[in-house]
């Protein structure tokens, strides 16, 4: 049985995720800012076969609480050797430009939220040596483009944060997956008109639950992403610069 | 909190509606705000109605499916809680491998809690249990001015009755309450037997009501003369042993595109209801097969729609009383088979007794034939003109959620509650259906 830290619980793609360990009968504790949502989810994984399902109400964005939390998450399952964080705002790139602030506030969410609780996992895993520990980053992370540059760069940190975590954790066998979606079909993106390259999160969800459980290192979800991530990072800047992407 | 349009059409594809607006509502503390913005809505379950019982043409849709989550599931009991945009399918996967099993299932299981129940739907074992509603334990019913009604047989207990089988006008449900039914293994003792004639299904009927749960019929449509009503009778119990196929549709086909024109036709119906006849020599067969293939033989094939082409396909279905069922059934078959339209799937059974829980339900005694045809405009139009007329002069009911075409005074009087059902509708509530039928009625 796993013993599975689960932080963002109350989004689509994440919540797609925890029904498969919670169908496998693991252990979860899930971590969320809105308490009657996190509620709604915790009843749904009891009712699909999740062992216990601890809830932690937390805003990502109050880094004083990460210790905290990652004790409680201990205690509460008795360990502690699965973790997903795939909590996250889409920026709103226009506002961002005008804003110093906003940017920042962003970068908190997507970025300092992560490397806090990628710390203070990172020395725990370490010790412990084995375990899981997967992020959520995104194929939006791989390459700047003007229509969404700020979430782009807040993803782009990860990544390479989580890339470097994996090399240090590896000698101690622990896993570190980076899973880099695609466009998902979630409220993030409810705005969108949505065309053939448009995945459902239950779908992702699958696909991050066996990435985590094999340990993979780089996922992309769905898998056909890494070819179009290939073919956009291979135009030369001179020609991308150009483009209204 | 826009979808895509487009993508929200009934089963049949046919008729088409525009909608001017959708809404995806992942949490039910989002249904209060939706439905207090100006409407008209209908809440959307998964689209597996045939005809615009859930389309609101100029109107606005609530898609229910982000509402899946289970909010209990009660092992000993057999109790499932559960959000109204919850797919039967998902209900399955975590109920049978725990023994349990749906009541009432229709003849596939992508539907949603909330669309069984606004068109109370029926399975099988209608002789048996009755309708979906029958297994409603309690629903929650949001109203477009913010209250939440809690309704059951002992609370709102009219409410409750003017939802089941209430077509999504009666306001959103947001949740339900359903009782499962034990089962010992997903495996199901199926029995097909040959049939030569129209008599021979309902002899067959009779016979195997009280020894089998579930009971079906599957009828060579062309077939004319001394032959009409030749098919296939089949009749299946849940399995008590263990030993059998562990495994359903594993793999899932999908047909691929839209057909420009439709793949039915004469010769392929022909040459698919005469091979279906002969499918197996023996004229009775005993096998054991996974409850997958034997309820939803076509859930095998993701979009099977698709094959009728861009004009899309009417579904029918119609029950008429026990006193005049065989002669009004046969009357029904003999024009079907004169004017050469038919379908792959003419499926007749004998309804029980239990009465349907719903002021506008559709299952009560009698038989009911459902069939579907290529729309070809006027000529089918014209054929499905001359069924009602059986239907209606033996006193029988069109089953809305397959409808797309009935007239008003025929909805009447398939459901002589219409005017009791009319003082729960929620004003910020309709449907391509409703207005249809009560075209010229006084609001
Ligand atoms: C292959 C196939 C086989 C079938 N076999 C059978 C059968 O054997 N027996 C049978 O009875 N039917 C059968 N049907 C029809 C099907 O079971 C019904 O049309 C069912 O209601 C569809 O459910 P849905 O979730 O797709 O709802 P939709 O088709 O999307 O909507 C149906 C109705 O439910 C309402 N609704 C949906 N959700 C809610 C909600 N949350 N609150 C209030 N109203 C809501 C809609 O407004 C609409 O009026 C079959 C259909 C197919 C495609
Ligand atoms: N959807 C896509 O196309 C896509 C593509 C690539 C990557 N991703 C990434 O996938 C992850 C999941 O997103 P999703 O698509 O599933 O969207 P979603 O359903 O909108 O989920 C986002 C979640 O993040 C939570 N959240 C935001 N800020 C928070 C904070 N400060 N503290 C705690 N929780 C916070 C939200 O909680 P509240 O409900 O409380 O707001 C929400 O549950 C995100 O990291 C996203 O960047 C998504």
């Amino acid at each position: 049985m796993r013993k599975v830290l689960i932080v963002g619980a109350t989004s689509a793609i994440v919540n797609a995720t925890a029904r498969c360990f919670a169908s496998e009968g693991d252990r979860l504790f899930l971590v969320a800012r809105n308490s009657e949502r996190l509620e709604q989810v915790a009843d749904d994984l009891r009712a699909r076969g999740a062992a216990d399902v601890h809830c932690h109400v937390m805003d990502a964005n109050d880094f004083a609480a990460h210790a905290a939390m990652i004790d409680a998450a201990r205690e509460a399952m008795g360990g502690l050797d699965t973790v997903l964080i795939g909590h996250g705002t889409l920026s709103d790139q226009q506002a961002c430009q005008q804003s110093v602030e906003r940017t920042f506030a962003e970068f908190n969410t997507n970025c300092l939220s992560y490397l806090s609780l990628l710390t203070l996992l990172g020395n725990h895993f370490e010790q412990q040596k084995h375990g899981v520990i997967a992020v959520i980053s995104s194929v939006a992370g791989l390459r700047g483009r003007q229509s969404n540059y700020v979430y782009g760069a807040a993803k782009a940190a990860v990544i390479a944060f989580t890339q470097g975590l994996r090399n240090r954790l590896a000698k101690h066998g622990v896993a570190v997956v980076d899973v880099r979606p695609g466009f998902v079909d979630t409220p993030m993106t409810a705005h969108f008109d949505k065309g053939l390259l448009w995945a459902k999160p239950k779908q992702v969800g699958a696909r991050i639950h066996k990435a985590m459980v094999r340990g993979e290192d780089i996922v992309y979800a769905p898998f056909f992403w890494r070819w179009i991530m290939l073919i956009i990072r291979l135009i030369p800047e001179a020609v991308f610069k150009r483009l209204s992407l | 909190m826009a979808g895509n349009l487009t993508q929200y059409r009934s089963w049949g594809g046919y008729p088409r509606a525009q909608h001017v607006a959708v809404a995806r509502p992942a949490w039910r503390d989002q249904l209060a705000a939706i439905v207090a913005e100006s409407g008209p809505w209908l809440p959307f379950g998964n689209g597996r109605s045939y005809g615009d019982v859930c389309l609101n043409d100029g109107g606005k849709l609530i898609d229910m499916r982000g509402l899946d989550r289970f909010i209990a599931f009660d092992d000993e009991q057999g109790i499932v809680h559960c959000e109204a945009g919850t797919l039967l399918a998902e209900i399955l996967a975590l109920a049978v491998p725990r023994g349990w099993f749906v009541q009432v299932t229709p003849g596939t299981r992508f539907v949603t809690v909330g669309g069984a129940i606004a068109n109370d739907v029926h399975g099988k074992n209608h002789h048996r249990v009755g309708s979906f509603g029958c297994h409603v334990r309690a629903l929650t019913l949001l109203r477009s001015d913010g209250t939440l009604l809690h309704c059951s047989r002992e609370e709102n207990s009219d409410w409750f009755a003017a939802t089941i089988g209430g077509l999504g006008l009666t306001g959103t449900i947001v949740s339900a309450e359903l009782q499962l039914r034990r089962i010992t293994s997903p495996l199901i003792r199926q029995q097909s037997i040959r049939m030569y004639n129209l008599r021979e299904f309902f002899e067959l009927s009779a016979e195997s009501e009280r020894d089998y749960e579930y009971t079906v019929s599957w009828i060579d449509c062309l077939a004319q003369g001394a032959n009409m009503g030749r098919g296939w009778f089949f009749r299946g119990n849940h399995a008590t042993g263990t030993r059998g196929p562990t495994h359903g549709q594993g793999t899932q086909l999908k047909f691929p595109i839209e057909s420009p024109v439709s793949l039915v036709n004469h010769w392929s119906l022909r040459a698919f209801n005469a091979l279906y006849y002969r499918k197996q020599w023996a004229d009775r067969a005993t096998t054991t097969v996974h409850y997958q293939p034997f309820f939803y033989p076509l859930d095998g094939i993701l979009n099977w729609n698709r094959m009728y082409g861009k004009r899309g396909f009417l579904q029918y279905q119609c029950v008429v009383p026990p006193d005049c069922a065989y002669e009004a059934t046969s009357e029904m078959l003999k024009r079907i088979a004169n004017a050469g339209e038919g379908s792959f799937l003419v499926v007749l059974k004998v309804f029980g007794d239990k009465p349907s829980p719903g002021m506008l339900s559709f299952p009560r005694p009698g038989a009911t034939l459902a069939l579907d045809f290529p729309y070809r405009g006027t000529s089918t139009l014209a054929l499905l003109n001359s069924l009602d007329e059986i239907v209606f002069e033996a006193g029988g009911a069109l089953y809305p959620a397959k409808d797309a075409r009935m007239s008003g005074a025929h909805f009447r009087a398939s459901f002589p509650q219409w005017e009791r059902f009319k003082t729960y509708i929620d004003p910020a509530h309709s449907s391509s259906l409703w207005r249809r039928v009560m075209q010229g009625e006084a609001s």
